[in-house]
């Protein structure tokens, strides 16, 4: 009874901060209520006794995805009356999209059984005694190795792109030498004068 | 906790529930408890290092200083700028100490003595505490105002680059006791060399302490990484628009998680509640004693630090972060795996 009122609780949260990530008029609320709605994922996530997916989706999403976003809605000063002028101009692209994903979730919905029969016929069957870390990664460093490693590839190529794309050399920029700050001593910029009263500091 | 609830004739679901809150509290009233006396000792510790008194003036030796200063904060007035964001402005404190609260859930203080004996333990740890940099931006942002938005910007990015290195640290742990599980973690640390308790012992492990020591100094934004709050340049950096209750909220949040890091750190790396040496008399003392003395000994070399270490510039900070720490992490995770992969594993891939 408690994973059913679970279920529920975190289901219409879900729903209802997701409904108001579009509606909220200030984008920083419309990035809480998106963080509010991933870990109400999350919450549905841990009922399905997929714990792993769980606290990966709290500490990726939640924990530096939606931080990044945050900083970033934070920094730019947004005017709204401009943002929704647009509005009834993009309406009808946005209703074909809507109606494209609705379609597709309803063709998906439609044709997917999940009986016993389903379930043992799947090509890699959940163990029942391992737990989730070792059985995700089971199947991903033996069966899927090569897709997983070729999605590792992919990312480190986007990285290394979105490096090359944001970096340029700048003239004037006196960039630190650390190693030289390390070495500098109090005696390199500093002199003790024993000063004689009276007299000018000779240097 | 469960059993007893049921043998009073509740149906297990009821008993579950009830035993859950019962233990809730067990966990959360001694640890606001001992934040207040925490407080009072890394007063006492810093004042004893800078050759003064400290706090003696309130109750014996001044050991009631932080009940009074607590309840002289609760008679405050809260003052809400009028330019700032009032909701957030107020839920900002509240995230920071309930997600403080939190992570305590799946600390085992003995054999068995753990709320919630999950096996994403230390996981559940790493998402917890990668959610306190939400109290400190909301603070900065919701203020409306120069130094609290200065001090959350440089919290949001010190957060997550040594939370980068924190994880590449657990993951060598990990690797070494073959589980997420914070109680299989710890019982993976018995017997080193046939006498010694704890993964610091191990020559591979015994670095990523050290990196995990000064990565949860940062993670805490404690001194000498305390450029979030740093009184030079930023006044009281995030909660200088604070006052009364929600100033309150945070300095309770900031040190529950000092403890809980010092706490991780005694879990990990030196044993938890084993004994620090596996001999039997030693098993007598009750492993929360030792747990206890372990963190409490971490935690002063917490106060040793912020009473000693100057404290950093920004840019050395993302350096030691970035350029130190990640690398030096990374490194020992390969030489860990491979270190198993040839002797546990046989080198069989």
């Amino acid at each position: 009874m408690i994973q059913l009122f679970a279920f529920y609780l975190f289901a219409s949260i879900m729903i209802a901060s997701g409904a108001l990530t579009i509606f909220a008029r200030n984008p920083v609320h419309s990035v809480l209520w998106l963080i509010l709605a991933f870990f109400n994922a999350a919450g549905l996530m841990v009922l399905l006794g997929a714990e792993f997916i769980a606290m990966l989706l709290v500490i990726v999403y939640v924990g530096a995805v939606a931080v990044l976003f945050l900083f970033v809605v934070m920094m730019l000063n947004i005017d709204y009356a401009e943002l929704r002028a647009g509005f009834v101009s993009y309406l009808p692209f946005g209703l074909l999209i809507a109606v494209i994903l609705a379609a597709e979730i309803l063709l998906g919905v439609g044709i997917w059984q999940a009986g016993p029969v389903e379930l043992a016929q799947r090509a890699a069957p959940v163990p029942q005694d391992l737990p989730n870390i070792e059985a995700i990664g089971t199947l991903l460093y033996t069966r899927y190795i090569f897709l997983f490693e070729v999605a590792g590839l992919v990312l480190l190529v986007a990285m290394i792109g979105a490096i090359v794309l944001t970096h340029r050399s700048r003239d004037g920029v006196r960039g630190q030498n650390i190693d030289r700050q390390n070495r500098r001593r109090p005696q390199d910029a500093t002199v003790n004068v024993n000063q004689p009263v009276g007299k000018g500091v000779e240097l | 906790m469960t059993a007893f609830f049921q043998s009073l004739g509740l149906p297990y679901e009821w008993a579950w529930f009830v035993a859950t809150i019962a233990g809730i509290l067990l966990i959360a009233l001694p640890v606001m408890i001992s934040v207040a006396m925490i407080i009072y000792a890394d007063r006492k510790i810093w004042a004893a290092m800078a050759l003064r008194r400290g706090p003696n003036v309130v109750g014996p030796l001044g050991l009631l200083q932080s009940f009074a200063d607590g309840l002289k904060v609760f008679l405050q007035e809260t003052i809400v700028p009028s330019a700032a964001n009032k909701g957030l402005f107020l839920l900002a404190p509240i995230i920071t100490f309930t997600v403080a609260l939190l992570a305590w859930a799946v600390i085992p203080f003995d054999v068995g003595v753990v709320l919630a004996d999950i096996n994403v333990g230390l996981l559940y740890i790493l998402a917890v505490s990668s959610l306190g940099v939400y109290g400190v931006v909301l603070a900065g942002w919701a203020s409306n105002s120069k130094y609290p938005f200065f001090s959350a910007m440089r919290a949001s990015a010190q957060m997550i680059s040594y939370e980068v290195s924190i994880g590449f640290t657990l993951i060598t742990v990990v690797l070494w006791a073959g589980s997420f599980n914070l109680t299989e973690i710890v019982q993976s640390q018995q017997g080193y060399y046939g006498f010694l308790n704890g993964h610091g012992f191990n020559p591979l492990l015994f670095p990523m302490a050290v990196v995990f020591l000064i990565s949860a100094l940062a993670e805490t934004a404690r001194a000498p990484f305390d450029l979030t709050e740093a009184e030079a340049e930023l006044v009281a950096g995030y909660q200088t628009e604070y006052s009364s209750m929600a100033f309150a909220l945070f300095w309770l949040g900031e040190y529950a998680n000092v403890i809980l890091m010092c706490m991780l750190n005694a879990l990990l790396f030196w044993g938890g509640y084993l004994p620090p040496f596996d001999w039997a008399p030693l098993y007598m003392v009750p492993g929360i004693i030792w747990l206890l003395a372990k963190t409490l000994f971490f935690f002063f070399v917490f106060s040793w630090v912020k009473a000693t270490v100057p404290r950093y510039r920004y840019d050395q900070l993302m350096r030691l972060g970035w350029k130190i720490f990640l690398p030096l992490s990374l490194f020992f995770v390969f030489i860990v795996s491979g270190f198993l992969m040839l002797t546990r594993y046989g080198g069989a891939a």
